[in-house]
């Protein structure tokens, strides 16, 4: 790569410090691509070039862009399309450091889906605690409409969009698309039975599609460079780059923009600096709280974090916010911090989680006291078992993923717990 | 004089901020101004540092919901508040990757030398100390959010305080009460 090439693809500000402010971002190509697909695109095209680029949701289901875009029902109107800036799976920040440093580059690719999928009003759902974050969204979306970037009859064309931030107040279960649709109507953010999705009975069932902040950072540059540029990163079946969000015991935590199929071993160690200490790597939670802990053998070190290869180590990639967990960590503390979060974060609306959550919770933390038997143990396993497959979102399946791959891959941990007990 | 004060002329939250309310009504559909109950929960609770129950009758009289609705929304969202507690709130992500750099023992050091337990108020009524759930500041942590109008950031109602140390967070609680 020559110094001319830029080495970001979404943290953009890294090579270009100003790139916050419209004037730098205009002058480094920024809303070419958004003035070449209204004036130039019919909506479809657009959707069949992100299609062809293979881009897949970046909030963590590694869903089709393309063809999410493409399940927008066209018989009814208007559309609605949806930011998901919920960011709060426990590990995950990169959505924050693109809205707070590279901005116009997210709002752009928000622009363009809504041109893409007819919607001429779009949101974007910010967890509460981004109280700054929505006030610098606020004066970049004021910047646009200065510049004629937002509006009516944006580029002497009958397309007119308008966008706007709405807060949540701190609620995990609204990063669930359909417990975010809720809350944007002003309801308890509980999540809704599917079908029918989004795109068909979305925000006031209307039509909606509901895309992660990196989802649609990635939108620009792909109809500015081309599906096939897209494709010369990551793998053929993961194509483009990811922002892992790299937390845990760790010199470097931070972001880190890799093609994906990076092998967890180099996002610890060669951008990561390694364990502190040096100590060793023990588990690794490559989607947050919501993972399954990977045992940290030197195969599963040199696994490549794509969707397809993850799984291969008994996990799942999500939204590769990877928390590192080594050796001086026990997994019966780990597990009742997970199960605390989930207890608390769990909406309610359905009986499995609620209950389940509130169960695990009391048994994990008795084994972590060193108050717990075996037979506690085992009723922890039960209980996770009974929540499985049954709950109405994946918030209580994902809150079991910790403990039976915890329970099953670190056994000696919970019986020094239980041993332990006074 | 602005149409929602005419409108509903004995609502104290109108009367107050008829043109934020306005600005935040046309955020929505006409028809949806159910939407606005967040936005407006944070307007009446700015002012008091929780939200009444006269406030849940007026914002619920402005979006034709009943003041029951309004308080479901309260219950259910963790940043909504139905009593009063310290003027700011100092909330310290304790979650699984603050806590594996050492979340744990800055609250209780930082509890420790504000002489209060986590979740209580000091004594002068300024600061309430409290454990929440995962704040996205992962890779900076320690790290609290300050929530109550004027922080040390201007007049961000929420602030976000990372890569903090106990001295460093002490600080930041002497700044406010010296605001108080």
């Amino acid at each position: 790569m020559t110094d001319a090439q830029p080495s970001y693809v979404l943290l953009r500000h890294r090579d270009i410090p100003t790139i916050n402010q419209l004037d730098v971002y205009k002058a480094n190509g920024g809303f070419a691509a958004f003035e070449k697909v209204v004036k130039t695109m019919q909506p479809g095209a657009v959707v069949d070039v992100v299609k062809a680029s293979g881009l897949r949701g970046r909030g963590g289901a590694g869903f089709p862009t393309g063809m999410k875009w493409s399940f927008i029902d066209n018989k009814a109107f208007p559309h609605y399309v949806v930011a998901n800036a919920d960011e709060s799976e426990p590990g995950t920040f990169k959505d924050r450091e693109i809205m707070e440093s590279n901005p116009f580059q997210f709002l752009e690719g928000l622009a363009i889906c809504a041109f893409a999928v007819q919607a001429n009003a779009a949101y974007v759902y910010l967890r509460g605690e981004f109280w700054q974050v929505a006030k610098i969204l606020d004066q970049k979306i004021a910047d646009m409409e200065a510049a004629g970037l937002l509006g009516d009859n944006l580029f002497g064309t009958k397309y007119s969009l308008r966008l706007y931030t709405h807060l949540g107040a701190g609620a995990y279960i609204c990063g669930e698309e359909t417990a975010m649709l809720e809350s944007l109507e002003g309801k308890m953010g509980q999540p809704r039975l599917r079908p029918p999705f989004p795109p068909a009975v979305g925000l006031y069932g209307k039509p909606t599609i509901v895309n992660n902040v990196e989802t649609l950072t990635n939108v620009p540059p792909i109809l500015d460079k081309g599906a096939d540029w897209f494709r010369t990163y990551g793998t053929p079946k993961s194509p483009g780059v990811k922002i892992f969000s790299l937390s845990g015991c760790v010199n470097k935590p931070g972001n880190y923009e890799l093609p994906l199929g990076t092998t967890f071993r180099d996002l610890i160690y060669k951008y990561g600096g390694g364990v502190p200490g040096d100590r060793k790597v023990k588990a690794i939670m490559p989607a947050g709280a919501s993972s399954s802990l990977i045992v940290a053998t030197e195969q599963a070190l040199d696994t490549a974090m794509d969707y397809e290869s993850v799984p291969s180590v008994g996990a799942q990639l999500g939204s590769a916010s990877v928390i590192v967990v080594d050796e001086s960590i026990s997994i019966d503390w780990l597990l009742n911090k997970t199960l605390h979060f989930f207890k608390h974060e769990s909406c309610g609306k359905c009986t499995p989680c609620r209950e389940g959550t509130y169960w695990m919770m009391h048994i994990a933390e008795r084994i972590h006291h060193h108050e717990g038997t075996p037979e506690d143990v085992e009723l922890l396993r039960t209980v996770a078992g009974q929540i499985k497959g049954k709950c109405f979102c994946a918030l209580g399946e994902f809150s079991i993923e910790a403990v039976l791959t915890g329970l099953e891959r670190f056994p000696e941990d919970f019986r020094i717990a239980v041993e332990a007990r006074k | 004089m602005n149409q929602l004060a005419q409108n509903f002329p004995s609502n104290m939250l109108v009367k107050k901020y008829a043109s934020e309310i306005e600005a935040i009504l046309a955020k929505y559909p006409f028809d949806q101004k159910r939407s606005a109950v967040m936005p407006m929960l944070y307007l009446a609770q700015r002012d008091g540092g929780f939200v009444t129950k006269q406030a849940m009758h007026e914002i619920g009289e402005v979006l034709e919901i009943t003041a029951t609705e309004v308080a479901s929304i309260v219950g259910f969202y963790s940043l909504y508040y139905d009593e009063p507690a310290g003027k700011y709130r100092v909330q310290v992500c304790a979650d699984l990757p603050c806590a594996l750099r050492g979340a744990d023992e800055f609250l209780q050091k930082l509890c420790q030398n504000l002489g209060i337990k986590v979740g209580e108020t000091t004594p002068d009524g300024a600061v309430t100390v409290e454990s929440v759930m995962c704040l996205a500041g992962c890779d900076k942590a320690p790290m609290f959010q300050v929530q109550g109008a004027g922080s040390a950031n201007g007049d961000d109602y929420i602030a976000y305080h990372e890569n903090q140390t106990v001295e460093s967070a002490m600080a930041v609680v002497e700044a406010l009460r010296a605001k108080k």
